[in-house]
């Protein structure tokens, strides 16, 4: 079967200028704030937002950092792959900041627990908030909600949702596929 | 993504390139995490491991401690002094009574030759050799050369000497394997009587003056002469061994270029190499220590993996 167009190109351009535009709002001139981009998908969205921050509103400096949750999942030796680790770049403090995760899709929220526990390492935030492309609604294994979420999606669990970027796959595109 | 393509580290023979090379990454975010304000990852969290030591160890045993806290799996230790070993127990059976317990993996050092691989046969457990006799020290030698590829990029191509006691050393055999392995040339160096027979069989360059192998390396590793091991005198007296086979600060000064020299420890200052070396900004002794927790990390990381729930 083929796949299912949740968002196209234009969408998605429009949804991550809102999602700037909210950002914004909260955060205004991103002093004190910073973003953590959450590998492996979720750093394609951060730059992004990170590139749009600066460019399109002019915003100063916005610091960006990437996180890697591999080694604080909960499903080491419980799923049949090696969990395959990524960098982790954050070179400032989180002490006292107020953090904003990014990630792709937001599913069972097992990973944002994960991420929850991995940047404790680097400090204590004053806050953290959540911002997803896609949330999968009624799918949550953990109480954990976006902050600011671009589409709210039904999906079954044999669906997978697919957020393709313009740097990995040619286009800025998301799909919903069914096994 | 891959895996190991062992169940037990019991040796570096037993290992592929591939497997190297996904230890070395692994060690490279475990690097990262050991250097955070928070140096501990929950990995390993319902995982028990036990350190059996029926031989002296110091800093592999800290280390290997230290890398199974960061990640943070359950630790019993136990070394032979205080054992039931003296009153008559076998191995199996210590092993197996430790085993009932519920442990996961096994980090051991024993004085014989193979014990670990022998172990690995008749227990169920995941088996590290944390050296066995004279016959390996795999995390030692991933350790070395993890050090040489951080300070050059790569092992390929370089050129390393293996000095003094070859004989006695089981970080030598693991080293041999794993540089050659990785591509480096190996040459050792040391007194004839301290040079076993059949080491050409092992593709390995020897040679008998140091200068002439220190002209020829990138990098030196230096071992300690293991008196303890030697029931009889393969040279006339530490000084004579000093003064054809110790690397002072003039001999270096001597070479055509600079070289990096490494060591195991523990060293003996004065004998084969003098503080001044040791201390120099030649020497990466003080990084091969904390490339050791790293190290020591990714393979415990990797092979807990393997264990299925």
């Amino acid at each position: 079967m083929s796949p299912k167009v949740l968002l196209n190109t234009k969408e998605v351009n429009i949804i991550l200028h809102r999602l700037a535009c909210q950002l914004i709002e909260k955060h205004t001139d991103f002093s004190n704030t910073v973003l953590i981009g959450l590998q492996p998908r979720g750093i394609f969205l951060a730059q992004r937002i990170k590139a749009l921050l600066i460019e399109k509103y002019n915003l100063p400096k916005v610091h960006l950092g990437l996180l890697d949750i591999t080694f604080y999942r909960d499903d080491f030796r419980r799923s049949d792959k090696v969990l395959e680790a990524n960098s982790t770049e954050i070179d400032f403090l989180i002490e006292n900041k107020r953090v904003v995760f990014i990630d792709d899709v937001l599913y069972t929220g097992r990973s944002i627990r994960a991420a929850l526990t991995a940047i404790q390492s680097f400090g204590r935030p004053s806050e953290i908030e959540l911002l997803t492309l896609i949330d999968r609604r009624f799918s949550r294994h953990l109480p954990i909600q976006p902050d600011y979420r671009g589409r709210q999606v039904d999906a079954i669990n044999d669906e997978k949702v697919l957020v393709n970027w313009k740097e990995t796959s040619g286009e800025d595109a998301v799909y919903l596929i069914k096994n | 993504m891959s895996e190991l393509s062992v169940d037990h580290l019991l040796g570096i023979k037993y290992l592929n390139n591939s497997d190297i090379d996904l230890i070395f990454e692994t060690a490279d975010h475990f690097k990262k995490v050991i250097n955070r304000p928070i140096k501990k990852v929950p990995s390993l969290r319902d995982i028990t491991i036990a350190n059996l030591f029926f031989e002296n160890s110091t800093r592999t045993k800290l280390s290997f401690e230290l890398a199974q806290k960061r990640l943070s799996a359950d630790v019993i230790n136990f070394s032979s002094g205080q054992s039931s070993l003296s009153k008559g127990e076998t191995l199996v059976d210590t092993v197996n009574n430790i085993l009932s317990m519920k442990v996961d993996m096994v980090v051991m050092r024993h004085p014989n030759p193979g014990a670990a691989s022998f172990l690995s046969k008749h227990i169920d457990a995941q088996i590290i050799n944390a050296g066995d006799g004279a016959h390996e020290h795999p995390t030692q030698a991933l350790l070395d050369t993890y050090s040489i590829r951080e300070k050059y990029g790569e092992v390929k191509g370089k050129k390393v000497v293996i000095v003094g006691d070859i004989l006695h050393s089981r970080v030598a055999l693991s080293n041999i394997f794993a540089l050659q392995l990785q591509g480096a040339e190996v040459m050792v160096c040391g007194p004839k009587t301290l040079i076993p027979k059949y080491i050409n069989k092992l593709g390995v360059q020897v040679e008998t003056n140091l200068l002439k192998a220190l002209n020829w390396c990138d990098i030196a590793n230096m071992l300690r002469v293991q008196n303890e091991r030697m029931e009889i005198s393969y040279f006339p007296s530490t000084r004579e061994y000093t003064q054809q086979y110790g690397v002072t600060k003039s001999v270096l000064e001597s070479l055509d270029k600079k070289i990096t020299i490494m060591h195991p420890g523990p060293i003996n200052r004065g004998v084969e190499i003098t503080s001044e070396v040791a201390d120099s900004g030649q020497a990466i002794i003080l990084n091969q220590v904390e490339n050791g927790v790293a190290i020591r990390m990714a393979v415990m990381y990797l092979l807990a993996s393997k264990i299925k729930q």
